[in-house]
């Protein structure tokens, strides 16, 4: 029993170092890499404002990829969407007291739950169902997409099916921010739910899942297009005119 | 019809996406560059022994002075969103010309040598060891890539083909494993002044042949002026459009749009070349190099302006880089961008109401409009996003009474590449050329059925090139590719100068004198 929490305790300090740790590293190269040319995809928005507005669009709404495909569209901003909720809803394990917006989302976070496993199941079998997205597709992929929707089904498992002790995992969470190690409750389905949210949160800053920082560093949508009105040059280019 | 080795695909209403055929292009492979190709570019001439240590390092040095190959590298999910994208891929079935595929073919590399996952667990996340096997399908796919950026419209993170596709180049530049249609090119700029090697007595010869054939035409002196110091306009314009057919026209029709404009221009022989092929292997240092010679050339002959003729990369270039690579620009007239492009130069006057246009001339053609897919999507015209679509298009609407847009799908930022373009415009990869067209061709063909469409102007000196070429294989006609300043060449009324006058004085009208003083009234 104490092993399992002191377990659980330190999985959860260290996948939490490796999110943090392994994401900041990374948004640190990203931002320290020089852009040295101006290359958005055109037609681009000449203003800081137009491409903070792009950029919003890209996030919220998905806006290239629903131009590119609809059925991706369609599965995957259910997806995307669901997780957002269910994250909010999930606010009140770790908040104390809870927010008052978070309290209104509840209800929305369970059908939030069910949209991100549709979603998924959705962009699964169109790695079976079709042939280009079969070719491209590699065991990795196949990984995370059973490991999300594995999180997600024990999730909504413990919610309808086989119900948790949610005070008690309250506790265990509010208990770590202060290294004061509260007991857990020894329940198959959320031992496993939770193995599998802190292997998310490791594999993290190792996987494809960095598209998530990456979008924002991405030149052909970040840059705003004036390179006639402002000379654009590189730390590593400007060498160059000195020689 | 030109004879191939090759099966030329049918042309089809749409588009189809086809099913995949795994190897289907692994053959399509460009020459290989020389050592005589490779050293004045600073390459090495042939394979290296260390090749991939040096290409791993190379890899390294490029992930760290370039954020969009970093990031592209990491971000992609393989949604699948650019899979059916590519013109590459449509017209051959290869699944390696999906973008996704063709990038996974750097992915692979650098996962294994740059990221924790593929060190500890390659089989999982697909990496793979840099081998000569992999380093043969780099050569090859990496050279099916026109570097269009099509699927980077479609991309929810906006990776960039192209950018990765130069960075591929580059590492195998930087081994000794050169393309040599690129690399012979570059060269011959370095010695020559552009792309085909002309020197400039040619050139002047060429242009004073212009001159005579316009005067014969129209009864007009209009100038071709090379290397005149002190001129107002620099125009720097793709070399293809001194001699080839249909460029050609459209070089004519840039001295019609100045004459009218009334002011001084030149061509320079020593930056006789727009086109900057350092982009298409990825060289900054090459692309840098180039872009410099339009510099020296605007210093020596003191223009104030400067004026890019028609062609795609090389707008991308000047548009998008040459502030960058060449500049500051602070000795040009800083009322107007540098450069600008000679459709916002003719648009600006036409606007004003500056030319005289008879639209009936291009009565003979029903015309639709290729997008440049680096016009389309790696630049601008005018002050509005998207002015790259509505200048080009407003200037046909300006000359012509009969214009029709080709499917939505197939124009403007999601216009079709050529085929020929990103340094692929090379015969030895013809059955790529024709295949990749296809989806270009469909389009085309469809407006001539539905709308009776006749003639696709365009502003690219490759695509032209390409068309021109690559049509007869589908049962098209060459002739069908025009200029766009072709057709501001044949609606534009001239204005009579002061010099016509003065050949009248020499070879007067021996029937009515009088009508040549009436005419020199009007004018």
């Amino acid at each position: 029993m104490a092993f399992l929490t002191n377990f659980y305790a330190f999985l959860f300090y260290f996948a939490a170092f490796v999110l943090v740790a392994g994401l900041a590293r990374k948004i640190i190269q990203y931002a320290r890499t020089p852009a040295p040319l101006k290359i958005p995809t055109t037609p681009a928005p000449t203003t800081g404002r137009g491409v903070v507005l792009r950029m919003m669009r890209e996030v919220v709404l998905f806006e290239s990829l629903f131009r590119g495909n609809k059925w991706t569209w369609v599965f995957g901003w259910m997806f995307h969407f669901g997780l957002l909720l269910v994250t909010l809803r999930h606010l009140r394990y770790f908040i104390e007291p809870v927010w008052f917006p978070i309290q209104l989302v509840q209800p929305f976070g369970i059908y939030g739950g069910i949209a991100m496993i549709l979603g998924l199941a959705g962009l699964w079998a169109r790695r079976f169902l079709v042939d280009r997205v079969k070719y491209i597709t590699s065991t990795s992929d196949h990984l995370i997409l059973g490991l999300l929707i594995a999180i997600g089904c024990t999730g909504l498992l413990m919610k309808f099916v086989f119900h948790v002790d949610v005070v008690e995992i309250k506790h265990f969470f509010q208990g770590l921010y202060s290294y004061d190690i509260q007991p857990l409750p020894a329940d198959p389905l959320l031992l496993l739910h939770l193995f599998l949210v802190a292997l998310l949160m490791i594999i993290f800053p190792y996987s494809k899942l960095l598209h998530m920082p990456g979008l924002f560093f991405s030149p052909t949508r970040n840059q705003v297009d004036n390179p006639r009105e402002r000379r654009h040059i590189a730390p590593w280019a400007r060498k160059l005119e000195q020689s | 019809m030109a004879k191939a080795t090759f099966e030329v695909p049918e042309l089809t209403q749409y588009t189809e996406v086809p099913p995949i055929t795994p190897g289907a292009m692994a053959h399509s492979a460009p020459f290989k560059s020389r050592e005589e190709f490779q050293t004045p570019l600073g390459f090495p001439g042939e394979l290296v022994e260390d090749w991939q240590a040096r290409a791993i390092d190379k890899m390294g040095e490029l992930l760290g002075k370039y954020r969009s190959l970093r990031v592209y590298m990491d971000a992609c999910v393989k949604c699948g969103s650019c899979t059916d994208k590519c013109h590459y891929f449509l017209g051959t079935g290869d699944p390696k010309n999906m973008p996704v595929a063709r990038q996974d073919l750097m992915r692979k590399v650098y996962r294994r040598y740059f990221t924790l996952s593929g060190k500890l667990f390659p089989k999982l996340v697909g990496a793979e060891d840099f081998t000569e096997e992999v380093l043969n399908d780099w050569y090859s796919y990496f050279h099916q890539c026109s570097q269009c950026r099509r699927c980077s419209v479609f991309c929810p993170y906006g990776i960039d083909t192209a950018e990765i596709s130069m960075a591929a180049r580059e590492i195998m530049d930087s081994i000794g494993v050169g393309q040599k249609y690129c690399n012979e090119i570059i060269g011959k700029v370095y010695k020559i002044g552009n792309n085909l090697g002309l020197p400039g007595p040619a050139l002047e010869d060429t242009l004073e042949g212009l001159e005579e054939d316009v005067y014969d035409d129209t009864g007009v002196r209009v100038k071709y002026p090379i290397d005149q110091v002190g001129a107002e306009i620099l125009l720097v314009t793709p070399s293809a459009d001194f001699f080839a057919e249909p460029h050609v026209d459209g070089l004519i029709g840039y001295g019609k749009v100045f004459h009218e404009a009334g002011v001084s221009w030149t061509l320079s022989s020593y930056a006789s070349e727009a086109a900057n092929f350092g982009m298409f292997i990825g060289s900054y240092d090459n692309m840098r190099r180039l872009a410099q010679r339009i510099r020296e050339a605007a210093i020596e002959l003191k223009v104030k302006r400067i004026v890019f003729g028609e062609c795609g990369h090389a707008w991308r270039v000047a548009y998008s880089f040459l502030n960058t690579l060449a500049g500051p620009w602070d000795f040009l007239d800083p009322r107007y961008p540098v450069p600008q492009h000679i459709c916002e130069f003719t648009y600006e006057l036409i606007q004003q109401g500056k030319l005289n246009l008879d639209k009936s001339e291009n009565d003979d053609k029903v015309l639709t409009y290729h997008d440049s897919c680096n016009v389309a999507r790696a630049s601008r015209m005018g002050n509005t996003p998207g002015g790259q679509f509505e200048i080009p298009r407003a200037i046909i609407r300006a000359t012509c009474n009969n214009f029709y847009d080709m499917d939505e799908d197939t124009i403007r930022d999601r216009t079709f590449c050529c085929g020929g373009g990103g340094g692929l415009l090379t015969d030895d990869l013809m059955e790529l050329r024709v295949k990749g067209a296809k989806p270009r061709v469909d389009a085309l063909n469809n407006v001539m059925q539905e709308k009776g469409v006749t003639h696709m102007a365009t502003i690219c000196a490759i695509c032209k090139s390409q068309f021109t070429k690559v049509l007869p294989y589908y049962g098209l006609d060459m002739d069908q590719i025009v200029s766009l300043h072709q057709l501001v060449s044949n609606a534009i009324v001239l204005t009579p100068g002061p010099d016509d006058e003065d050949e009248d004085d020499d070879e007067p009208d021996p029937d009515d004198p009088n009508d040549e003083e009436e005419t020199d009234e009007a004018a």
